[in-house]
């Protein structure tokens, strides 16, 4: 990522920074992590976004919504669809995931590459408002396909959980 | 590096790769068919889930499949203006939901065959199909945790439960029995490392069901001699029916975009 050192990609990548999520918007994009590419050729850039989910439908948003941050900031950008590698919860920020926990929502939290087996039980996340482990999993999905539903069983509050990926 | 060299290459891969977009565009449908008709609301949410990721992994491939082909068909072309006798799924997938026992049944056996699948696919000579299975197997892994959990609290719940669960498993065994029948296009893409042998793929389809039956208190039916053949386009007579409701909005307005 050579082009992260030049000035001209540092600005693209500080317009970057203000598009937030169109499902949890006090993710920025790069808290996320499915910014993949940036390359800056004068006022043409290109952006490599990959999505989280393959059938997410906020991934047309979040393209058009990077483009059009572009636009506004004077660049004419393309952007592609990156598919691989393919795109992991654990590539959400350190920030990104504090900033989860602030809005209720738990972050990922497992050791990198390490996915339950089929019927083996998940760790159970720390409730976001009481950081209790005494939780249990309401449902494997809710609603964004990133997330699954949970309750803690200290202070009785559902809450979702982003999902492992 | 590409596996695709030669025309005759292109054309078998792109046949294996409507297998395995139409077999989730179709189950995509049939499990959408539980929005706003689950035992639970979370069952809504956990069908309708899986059928969006099914429905992204069915774009994802019907994408590379209209590369491959080099005719110009979109994915749009694939999945509404094709016929009965042109969809390439396995019969499992258009089979129809029952109750919610079947469903889970049918949902863990798919789940569990390509989830194996796709694992090896990962390893593909074909770059992009390697990396499409390498997207979808994470989300696959995802659906199996769900069906195989529901099939051991259906399977080893109350008598009722387990009686639902073990006829809908004797129901719908005779289907998986397609997916192990290997044919000369699977061969002779096997052979050149584009796709996994379906002896490979079966093995470890049986080595990941064994526990979740035992755990279920299941018992693996036999394998029957007939087999249905969807990948090669015969079909059940549920198919059409799904098709009818799937297309109906794009052949009254052709074209349509949202």
């Amino acid at each position: 990522m050579t082009a992260l050192a030049s000035p001209e990609a540092s600005a693209v990548w500080a317009v970057l920074c203000t598009v937030p999520d169109p499902e949890i918007p006090v993710l920025s994009l790069l808290d996320l992590g499915v910014i993949r590419e940036v390359s800056v050729q004068g006022r043409h850039v290109v952006v490599g976004i990959t999505p989280t989910y393959s059938g997410c439908p906020a991934t047309a948003v979040i393209k058009s919504d990077v483009a059009a941050a572009l636009q506004l900031a004077g660049y004419v950008a393309q952007v592609h669809d990156v598919l691989s590698p393919p795109w992991s919860s654990a590539w959400i920020t350190l920030e990104g995931c504090e900033k989860l926990r602030a809005y209720g929502i738990a972050p990922p939290e497992f050791p990198v590459g390490r996915v339950a087996a089929l019927l083996e039980e998940e760790v159970a996340p720390a409730c976001p408002r009481c950081a209790s482990r005494q939780t249990e999993l309401l449902s494997e999905f809710g609603s964004t396909p990133c997330k699954a539903l949970h309750r803690c069983c200290a202070c009785q509050e559902p809450f979702d959980r982003f999902k492992c990926l | 590096m590409n596996a695709v060299t030669t025309p005759a290459t292109a054309r078998e891969l792109t046949t294996y790769v409507l297998r395995l977009a139409d077999t989730s565009l179709v189950l995509a449908q049939r499990l959408s068919a539980w929005i706003g008709h689950g035992p639970a609301i979370e069952e809504d949410l956990g069908c309708a889930n899986i059928s969006l990721d099914l429905l992204g992994q069915a774009r994802l491939l019907y994408a590379y499949a209209g590369e491959l082909e080099g005719a110009g068909r979109t994915e749009d072309d694939f999945a509404y203006l094709r016929e009965e006798c042109d969809f390439l799924n396995a019969t499992m997938a258009e089979l129809p939901n029952g109750d919610f026992g079947q469903t889970i049944v049918r949902q863990c056996l798919l789940d569990l065959w390509r989830l194996e699948l796709f694992e090896q696919l990962t390893q593909s000579t074909d770059t992009r199909l390697a990396q499409i299975a390498a997207k979808a197997v994470k989300e696959i892994r995802y659906h199996g945790r769900y069906s195989s959990g529901w099939l051991v609290r259906l399977g080893d719940g109350t008598d009722e439960s387990h009686q639902r669960v073990a006829t809908a498993l004797v129901t719908l065994w005779p289907y998986v029995v397609e997916w192990f029948a290997e044919d000369a296009l699977e061969q002779a893409l096997a052979e050149r490392g584009v796709v996994p042998s379906v002896a490979a793929v079966q093995a470890g389809f049986e080595a990941r069901l064994a526990p979740i039956l035992l755990a279920a208190t299941l018992t693996r039916p036999s394998n029957v001699d007939y087999r249905w053949f969807g990948k090669r386009a015969q079909h059940s007579e549920h198919l059409s029916h799904l098709l009818a409701e799937l297309q109906s909005l794009h052949r009254a307005h052709p074209g349509a975009q949202w």
